[in-house]
């Protein structure tokens, strides 16, 4: 008999009934919740007269639409007001723990769970939102969501699932000077697709992910979805269980022992077999930028904006061309030649304190360039805000001449004040540069917390490594 | 849930790969509260030459006369042709909310995004998974013949051109019961599964009790 991939030993251990056309009533651990995707799954409890099934298993926090000004200060926009006080009612009448807008704990989902130990190996875990796939870097099975689903796992459990395919992507040898966890993604993304992964469980593998940090796995996992998994993973190290030790709601003492020999076992078994498996050489990675609208449109920083006609295939010359138009890029355009207007350090993706540390470390001692409008600093979560500040990072940011933020998802898609105007660039620590997506008409740049950084002191792309 | 059986509908062919959920119901409009009204603002930024807000009017705002939903001969059209990809993106359900809000019963593509597949299937909206080289020449038949329509039949499970032609397609067993008959699956779940829901509990909490915190 083969052994099992990590994927498989989530599922099976989270199946409370098979059905015979291979899927499977799957048990949820835990459920996060934000204010966007879940008023109307409440509603849809309430209209139902249904409760939530088992209200321990659900953790809330406010981070899409919230100011990352004053929190003394009330939510000025009234649409974003109703949606925040929508999510405190609702956790009021069912009794869900929220960490509210003013609370210390508060911040983007995806850096709370972790961060407080709500998420842990072993689990499944949802939230409406398709960036869950980062809490995968624990030894998670976790993904993102719909509202019918959310209303589905709080009114039950459980969720229906289809089994999805494995693919492991191992990534051998040792990453160069200046190259990260989010320089690994963006060159995997690029190679294979951003429907390369659809279908598919990724498991990242390889000595460049067991090097790396819990937060450089959280960033990798994190963008699974742009690759089109679902889901993203890595396998449990020392690392995972040395970031978990200690957390809030981790467990303790005898307890913590158990979970500890039950979460050694969660890795592929040497003989598990992957439906696909994609290697890449650390050496090959250099620093990326994605230069269109696409997560996939991606290159080396030392490259040049490619060119539609040179493209064999038909459909996708056609998306080029229409990306660069909307981008205002020529081809052939050096990508360190694009001067850039706004400057984003935020985002699920990168916006944990070593994120902010790799930032910090290039920004030190100088200053944003004349062409940057407005560059910003968003940690993840008020804990991160705190180490930052504890650490002076504030400062180095702040002298520098970036402003510093209160915690939330922020201009990673502009759903709160900070974003983007028509026809502004944007060189961005976060996950999607699509149309729109920072703000209407602006253009966005996808790269790492040090690129980003870098670029803010330059006014335009450099490579890193030099 | 509006139940979805078979359906004759005009056909929109929306010739671009990768569509994501944030071109399909952008940001702004997410701050609704409600599962209804996202129809005025689907593919808002392509659709409209302004800057489209949650509660807008939008009878009167300027129309991009090249967006084909804006297009006299594609009014009233209730299957979407799409491109490889399409839904990819942000996890948010107002996009399947908005494509049925707007009027649309059916979308034929060659691929889907995940979550945005899964989530069409919980409001009455039928993601169709074709061949490429069909959807290349339905795109082709769609441009050709003005008022070209389709028929979709989920209990068959086949696809029907009015040339007498016909594409089969697969759907999950269980998404196509619930599909046809409209079904509450939260109702479906609990009627059915809440025994064995207790059971695994039980079982669950012996072998990892720590996933299971007392509120």
């Amino acid at each position: 008999m083969t052994g099992k991939t990590l994927y498989e030993k989530l599922w099976d251990s989270h199946v409370v009934t098979e059905y015979d056309d291979g899927s499977a009533l799957l048990y949820i651990d835990r459920q996060l919740l934000h204010e966007v995707t879940s008023p109307q799954a409440f509603e849809g409890l309430r209209l139902a007269g249904r409760q939530p099934w088992r209200v321990a298993a659900n953790l809330a926090v406010t981070d899409h639409n919230v100011p990352t000004t004053d929190r003394s200060q009330p939510v000025e926009d009234p649409v974003s007001r109703v949606q925040i006080e929508t999510l405190d009612r609702n956790c009021a009448e069912f009794r869900v723990t929220e960490f509210g807008i003013r609370d210390p704990r508060q911040g983007i989902v995806h850096v709370v769970g972790p961060e407080q130990g709500t998420t842990l190996p072993g689990m499944t875990l949802v939230c409406g939102d398709s960036h869950t796939s980062t809490h995968g870097a624990l030894g998670a099975l976790a993904f993102g969501v719909g509202t019918s689903e959310v209303e589905h796992v709080l009114a039950t459990q459980t969720l229906v699932q289809k089994k999805a395919r494995t693919m492991l992507i191992r990534i051998d040898g040792q990453l160069g000077h200046g190259v990260t966890a989010k320089d690994i993604i963006l060159a995997i993304i690029g190679r294979i697709g951003t429907a390369g992964g659809t279908g598919y469980a990724l498991e990242y593998g390889g000595e460049a992910i067991r090097g790396l940090s819990m937060e450089g796995r959280m960033t990798i996992c994190n963008m699974s979805i742009e690759a089109g998994a679902r889901t993203g993973m890595v396998a449990v190290d020392d690392t995972t269980i040395d970031y978990i030790r200690g957390r809030p709601n981790a467990p303790a003492g005898a307890q913590w022992e158990q979970a500890v020999a039950s979460w050694r076992n969660l890795v592929s078994d040497p003989d598990a077999e992957f439906d696909r498996v994609g290697e890449m050489h650390a050496d090959e990675i250099e620093p990326q930028v994605t230069w269109g609208t696409s997560p996939e449109m991606v290159a080396s920083v030392n490259r040049h904006v490619p060119d539609p006609a040179e493209e064999s295939d038909a459909v996708r010359a056609r998306a080029m061309t229409r990306a660069l138009e909307y981008m205002g890029l020529e081809p052939g355009t050096a990508l360190t030649d694009i001067p850039m207007d706004k400057i984003f350090i935020g985002s699920c993706t990168n916006a944990r304190i070593e994120d902010l540390r790799e930032a910090a470390a290039v920004v030190r001692g100088r200053r944003v360039a004349e062409n940057i409008r407005q560059a910003l600093v968003v940690p993840g979560s008020g804990v991160v805000k705190q180490q930052a500040e504890a650490e002076g990072l504030d400062r180095v940011f702040l002298e520098a001449g970036f402003e510093w933020r209160e915690p939330g998802c922020s201009m990673c898609l502009g759903m709160n004040p900070d974003r983007l105007e028509p026809g502004e660039r944007c060189a961005s620590t976060s996950n999607r540069n699509f149309e729109g997506r920072q703000g209407q008409g602006g253009r966005t740049h996808l790269a790492s917390p040090a690129m980003v950084a870098a670029a803010a002191i330059h006014g335009h792309f450099v490579d890193i490594r030099e | 849930m509006e139940p979805f059986t078979r359906h004759t509908g005009l056909v929109a062919p929306l010739d671009r790969s990768n569509v994501d959920t944030d071109a399909i119901i952008p940001k702004q409009f997410l701050k609704s509260v409600q599962r209804t009204g996202f129809g005025p603002y689907l593919f808002d930024e392509w659709r409209y030459l302004d800057r489209g807000e949650p509660g807008m009017d939008c009878t009167n705002r300027p129309r991009n006369p090249d967006f084909v939903l804006n297009q006299e001969r594609y009014q009233g059209a209730s299957v979407l042709l799409a491109r490889e990809n399409f839904g990819c993106g942000s996890s948010r359900e107002h996009a399947p909310w908005a494509l049925k809000d707007y009027g649309f019963r059916a979308i034929v593509a060659p691929s889907f995004a995940d979550i945005f597949y899964s989530n069409c299937f919980k409001n009455g909206l039928l993601p169709v998974v074709l061949d490429g080289a069909v959807v290349d020449r339905l795109f082709q038949a769609a441009y050709a013949t003005e008022g070209y329509q389709l028929t979709i039949d989920l209990f068959e499970q086949q696809v029907h051109t009015p040339d007498g032609e016909c594409f089969g397609f697969e759907v999950d067993p269980f998404r196509k019961r619930m599909l046809l008959e409209g079904l509450d699956e939260i109702g479906v779940t609990l009627e059915e599964q809440s025994e064995a829901i207790q059971a695994y509990e039980q079982r669950r909490k012996q072998e990892a009790p720590w996933l299971f915190p007392e509120p």
